[in-house]
């Protein structure tokens, strides 16, 4: 029944002629049974196109089994293919990029940031400018020779000097090509360049993938083998779990919300499309609005909580309070100097005063401002309009009260000033309630609840100590909560976790934008649904979900359809 | 009806140099008695060869053991009963299956229930719509007829989706429902290499190898063949329901089929059943269309098939539009416990895409009105099909239940609404190439696979009737993949998702739809249809000029350049944006609602080309950057996405799969990673565990034949040193 069998290699000799004759066909060797070994490695390295010399046919170049080896068809459109030279329909994995030096501890002197897969040298020539720039565009490098330049944002800001060291194919750790950057060790240098290259065109890495893609392409010994598939699994199963439990807050319920967005729109226009004179018609304004409005939300996800200015500019926490509170104390217990002048005078503090500190990577600055109250000296009258205006320009507020005072009625007013601050600008500040100088008052803290139940315009409430330290790890706590990095162990596990969500919204706001573009070029609806699939798929918390199942349900449930 | 089934019809050969066809219909007691009666042939290719061999060729056929304890009538009729390739059902399926097989050169014959109904459209009479156009065109670009047949027999054309991007374009007509049925009967019965024979098969037959030899018929007669493709439609173990009547049926007045799923069973076929329906048919003279909304054909008449000679316009029909009323719905409230989904009596839901009336009132309760279409049958039948009104209430009701919408208020009814429900086999019992996994030989096709659709059917026909004749010669089979065509996304989908209705293509189901537009459905698949032998000389020939024209169009586009004038006027009006001098025709033509009509009407068009052509050549170029875009997407996924699974990997036994998965995985058994990632239940996580095994059994087998090689040449040596040890010691070592 099987015509008789060629040796492999003797197919393989007909190879290059053949090749040509026909493109679209891939007959692939057939799968090998245990019986025979010996072909497993020769399947690995011919597994295209084996095809008789009669341009009719197609036979069987069956070695084992019966017919059920397959010809397969790739998708090959004759139309699209004269326009594409044979290289560019290369078969392409991704790019992936990732800080491969520890985070979370002090910063290293150096840190690298590695890119892995066929495309590696040109995200890494996206971003990436040699000072002894050649006469073309293109980074050429020589494989495993240093080459020192700086590493550029998307608007050609200098990011960080760094050394690049490209590895080509197969002399690299993945066997792909790789290109390393070596910036300086700060989390905040890394975490930008990391930025970048992901905006050239790299997607993150899964946790372990560049030990698994070096196994899969022939690293690593068998030995070696197993372990790794315990390891890999292990990780992104845990990464899966991580993913899927989500943080509460921050981003990821901003990501299903705009995910679910996106498969409700559509729902709307797929279901046109299916069921054309089934439908009432679609109001592509309505359908405008809203796209419009997600990627206002991409925007300002982007930006008001952006990672991007986090790591560029840190926070701007300002401490506010009646005069004579503990600002200035807590100032100097959280930055451990002596930054701010403390008295026992109220109104010590005239001019903002700043400090820095780094809370799990992110430089913070603190600004400490005078007492707020209604006085009549100019100095101090400017000192604490300043005050104002500093809370309303900052990402965080630490209002300040004592324990030993209590909540007074000044504090109310002063709640008041900060509150129409706050609107004047639209956008929420959050606010963290230190009840400071606790060691004065230890009843306080049971008894502080009863006494200002009606501000829940409070995000987090801590009892501090300037003097003694207390509590300042509870108010570092509330900070990294409010601003979705909370839960943050040491090793900083959860960026990975924030960092692809990061991800998520830099590539939805990429899908919107084109897809904007197609709404004013005013493309067919289908080709909206293109890159609102994009989009939906970014934002997927599993990769490969399956949306057409999704969205088919949702137009089953939503409308009456069926003639 | 119930006549026509006691009849059996026989194609028969008197000889082998017999051309004409000649049917005998009427059953004389000789047939009926003898079960290995002469029979008649019509053959075909070959009058003149005289000699046996030379037909069978290169097919080989089985073997026929001649069954023991019948008389042997050698050389006058026996050898009739071994072909190539055996197709079970003459629907849409079973047609497209047969024809292809015929066509690739299988010697193949057709078994089907009743000759008078090939290629019937017991539904809705209409080809084609969103998604299912696609396919049609795909099917034509094979070298199918369903895009043909459709073509030659239509009553109204339209093009849906006109403006909403090519790739959802769609083209759908409706067809003369006997006209259709006769046409496709032509075709078949005037197809070299295809017998067709009136019977009703109950077994499989099987040989050593858990491969198929062949089927076996109620009436006790074997059909051999190394290939075998069942398209059973509605017919296995039918049954259809009226009210809360039933009585086993394939299809209202057709008797099912049985026998058959019980002997599937008894091979290890896992079997369930679906259920369909279909809306009542009124009399089109009782029908006042005076007051209702008329819905006319297209002016311009679009094509299913990419064949020319098939491109003859005829006169077109109109279709109707009314609306469910007030009293429609009372009706439908008040009589809501006689409806088998509400009364309680039938748990199995419909297809969600095409809900019953009562249906759509009790889910859309705020919504007072729902469309209901009227579309002719035919040109020569009074029947009219009331699309979107199809119901489980019983005959009484459904009378006074079309009277309430207008325009039907004094209709009479032909034929009730009626619901069938089936046997079928879930796909994941077949691979790709749509041969099940169990047995060798045997193909699955249509309904069978849980499918629905004309359009469905004849996809998997075509693809089951060119590996039935590829698997009879020898060769290796056709596997479309998903990315490549909509026919593809379909089987994909088939093998590998679980079925929770009777499956419908819809455009929503493919990922890459933009690069699988009906336009370039031939330039596709044509080429690899070619290959195999599906597409003629002549087509091939039409093909490749087409391509050509539109390549040189474009090439001309991107190099002649017009500065001002009346075109770049009429350029800038149209598109809102301004036009700069020495602008290519093909820059003009990427601006937003700029067609390439508009280069004709200035003199700018070519008018050496057709407007599917030109079509094409806007397409190509109104869209490159997406196609491009698209296409490069497509490229990085599959590199990974296309890595063969071995067929026995155990998956019970990797332990890195989660539990759910090995489950689904040993079920499924994928053949592609990329397969497997689309297997429900199947995580990311578990994906990259089995790339990581089958990494790591690949290098275990190298190990293992290294090591076999240095065993090996160690034994040579030894041999060579110590000539008395025996060769047989030698091996076993």
């Amino acid at each position: 029944m099987l015509r008789a069998s060629e040796k492999p290699n003797a197919v393989m000799a007909h190879l290059p002629a053949l090749r040509v004759l026909l493109r679209h066909i891939n007959c692939l060797i057939p799968p090998p049974r245990t019986s025979m070994p010996a072909l497993c490695t020769i399947r690995a390295t011919c597994h295209f196109l084996l095809l008789s010399p009669k341009p009719r046919k197609l036979h069987a170049t069956a070695t084992s089994k019966g017919p059920e080896n397959h010809a397969l068809l790739l998708n090959r459109d004759e139309r699209v293919a004269r326009n594409v030279t044979p290289s560019d329909v290369v078969e392409k994995g991704s790019t992936i990029a990732a800080i491969v030096t520890s985070l979370g501890g002090p910063p290293g002197a150096v840190g690298i940031v590695r890119l892995s897969g066929p495309s590696a040298v040109s995200v890494a020539g996206r971003v990436f400018r040699p000072a002894k720039r050649s006469k073309n565009n293109d980074w050429k490098p020589m494989s495993h020779v240093v080459e020192y330049g700086v590493v550029l944002d998307s608007e050609g800001n200098v990011i960080d000097e760094v050394l690049a060291v490209p590895m080509l194919a197969p002399k690299s750790y993945t066997r792909e090509d790789v290109v390393e950057i070596q910036c300086h060790g700060s989390e905040v240098c890394l975490r930008r360049v990391l930025r970048t290259c992901l905006e050239a065109g790299a997607t993150l890495a899964q946790p372990g993938e560049f030990t698994l893609r070096a196994f899969l392409n022939g690293r690593l010994d068998l030995s070696q083998a197993e372990n790794v598939g315990r390891l890999i699994t292990a990780k992104s199963v845990a990464a899966a779990d991580a993913a899927l439990a989500g943080i509460q807050g921050g981003f990821s319920s901003l990501v299903r919300s705009l995910r679910m967005q996106c498969i409700e729109l559509l729902t709307e226009i797929e279901a046109r499309l299916d069921f054309e004179d089934e439908m009432p018609p679609l109001d592509l304004n309505i359908i405008m609005d809203k796209i419009h409005s997600m990627s206002q939300d991409v925007e300002s996800a982007l930006e008001a909580e952006n990672y991007d200015r986090l790591l560029q500019s840190g926070l701007q926490i300002a401490i506010v309070g009646r005069p004579n509170v503990g600002k200035s104390s807590l100032l100097n217990a959280w930055s451990k100097s002596e930054r701010a002048i403390v008295t026992e005078i109220a109104g010590t503090t005239r001019d903002v005063i700043e400090a820095s500190v780094s809370v799990n990577g992110i430089p913070i600055t603190l600004l400490d401002t005078a007492g707020i109250r209604d006085t009549d000296d100019v100095v101090e009258k400017i000192g604490v309009e300043r005050s104002e205006a500093v809370a309303r320009g900052a990402d965080l507020i630490i209002m300040t009260v004592s324990a030993v005072e209590g909540w007074t009625s000044e504090d109310t007013k002063l709640l008041e000033r900060i509150q129409s601050a706050k609107s004047s600008t639209g956008s929420l500040i959050p606010v963290i309630l230190a009840v400071n100088k606790i060691d004065c008052n230890p009843r306080a803290e049971t008894d502080w609840d009863r006494g200002c139940q009606s501000h829940d315009i409070f995000s987090k409430r801590v009892f501090t100590c300037a003097v003694t330290g207390q509590g300042l790890q509870d108010l570092e706590r509330a900070v990294l909560e409010l601003v979705g990095l909370d839960a943050i162990p040491s090793g900083g596990r959860q960026w990975t976790v924030n960092q692809r969500q990061c991800e998520q919204l830099v590539r939805t706001k990429e899908a919107l934008e084109r897809l904007q573009s197609s709404i004013k070029e005013e493309l067919p609806l289908d080709f909206w649904t293109i890159d609102l699939r994009d989009a939906a798929l970014s934002l997927g918390q599993i990769i490969g979900e399956d949306i057409s199942e999704e969205v088919l349900s949702n137009i089953f449930g939503k409308f009456c359809i069926g003639k | 009806m119930a006549t026509t089934t006691l009849f059996t019809l026989h194609l028969c050969r008197f000889g082998q140099s017999f051309s004409k066809k000649l049917f005998s219909t009427s059953p004389s007691s000789d047939t009926l008695l003898n079960p290995h009666h002469v029979t008649f042939h019509h053959k075909l290719r070959r009058p003149n060869s005289s000699s046996v061999p030379a037909f069978f060729r290169r097919f080989s056929a089985v073997a026929a053991a001649s069954t023991s304890g019948e008389a042997n009538y050698d050389g006058i009729g026996t050898a009739d009963e071994k072909y190539d390739v055996i197709v079970v059902g003459g629907g849409h399926a079973g047609c497209e299956a047969a024809l292809a097989s015929a066509r690739l050169g299988a010697r193949t014959l057709l078994l089907t229930l009743n000759i008078d109904r090939i290629a019937w459209q017991p539904c809705n009479p209409a080809v084609g719509g969103p998604a299912k156009s696609q396919l049609v065109h795909e099917v034509d670009a094979l070298g199918g007829e369903i895009g043909k047949i459709a073509d030659r027999c239509y009553l109204q054309k339209r093009v849906l989706n006109v403006s909403r991007g090519p790739a959802v374009r769609a083209l759908r007509a409706q067809t003369d429902k006997r006209e259709y049925a006769m046409q496709m009967k032509s075709v078949v019965e005037s197809t070299p290499n295809l017998s067709i024979r009136e019977a009703m098969v109950t077994d499989i037959l099987l040989g050593k190898n858990d491969n198929v030899e062949g089927v076996c018929t109620f009436f006790g007669m074997k059909f051999y063949a190394p290939s075998v493709v069942l398209t059973t439609g509605t017919f296995m173990s039918g049954k259809i329901w009226v009210g809360r009547t039933s009585m086993p049926a394939g299809r209202a007045g057709e008797s099912a089929s049985h026998g058959l799923t019980e002997n599937l069973q008894r091979l290890g076929f896992e079997t369930d059943r679906l259920k369909t329906g279909t809306p009542a048919r009124v009399d089109i003279r009782t029908v006042d269309f005076s007051g209702l909304e008329p819905q006319h054909g297209d002016k311009e008449v679009s094509w299913f098939s990419f064949d020319p000679d098939v491109h003859i316009e005829r006169e077109q029909m109109c279709c109707y539009l009314t609306r469910t009323t007030g009293r429609t719905h009372q009706i439908i409230r008040d009589n809501l416990h006689e409806t088998p989904t509400y009364g309680g009596w039938v748990e199995a839901k419909g297809p969600r895409y095409c809900p019953s009336i009562e249906d759509k009132i009790v889910r859309f309760q705020d919504k007072e009105s729902h469309q209901i279409f009227l579309e002719p049958e035919g040109r020569s039948v009074p029947e009219l099909y009331v699309q979107g009104f199809s119901t489980g209430l019983p005959e009484r009701l459904q009378l006074p239940l079309l009277r309430t919408l207008p325009g039907l208020e004094n209709c009479s009814m032909l034929r009730p609404a009626y619901a069938v429900e089936y046997d079928y086999l879930p796909a994941h019992q077949c691979a790709r190439s749509l041969m099940t996994k169990k047995i060798q030989g045997l193909f699955f096709s249509g309904q069978i696979n849980g499918t629905t659709g004309y359009e469905e059917a004849a996809a998997q026909g075509i693809i089951s009737g060119i590996n039935a004749a590829r698997y009879a010669d020898g060769k290796q089979l056709i596997v479309l993949e998903r990315e490549s065509s909509y026919i593809g996304t379909l089987i994909d989908d088939l093998v590998t998702k679980d079925l929770r209705e009777p499956y419908r293509m819809l455009t929503s189901r493919s990922e890459h739809r933009l690069l699988l537009r009906s336009d370039n459905a031939d330039s596709r698949l044509t080429p690899l249809a070619h290959e195999i032998g599906l597409i003629d000389d002549r087509r091939w020939k039409l093909y490749q000029e087409k391509q050509a024209r539109i390549s040189e169009e474009k090439k001309r586009l991107r190099s002649v350049r017009i500065s001002g004038g009346d075109l770049a006027a009429e350029v800038s009006r149209v598109s809102g944006q301004p036009v700069r001098d020495s602008s290519t025709l093909e820059s003009l033509l990427k601006k937003p609602h700029m067609q390439y009509g508009i280069l004709d009407e200035h003199g700018f068009g070519n008018i050496e080309l057709s407007r599917i052509e030109k079509e094409c050549v806007e397409i190509d170029i109104k869209y490159e950057g997406f196609i491009l875009r698209q296409q490069s997407q497509l490229q990085q996924m599959v590199t990974q996405q296309h890595r063969q699974l071995p067929e026995d990997l155990d998956y019970h036994m990797i332990t890195t799969l989660s539990i759910e998965a090995r489950e689904k995985l040993s079920k499924v058994r994928p053949q592609t990673i990329g397969q497997a990632s689309r297997v429900g239940g199947v995580s990311p996580a578990d994906i990259t565990a089995l790339l990581i095994v089958l990494e790591a059994n690949r290098r275990k087998a190298q190990e293992q034949s290294r090591y076999k090689i240095m065993n090996a040449m160690r034994a040579k040596a030894l041999e060579e040193e110590v000539p008395e040890v025996s060769c047989t010691e030698t091996v076993s070592s």
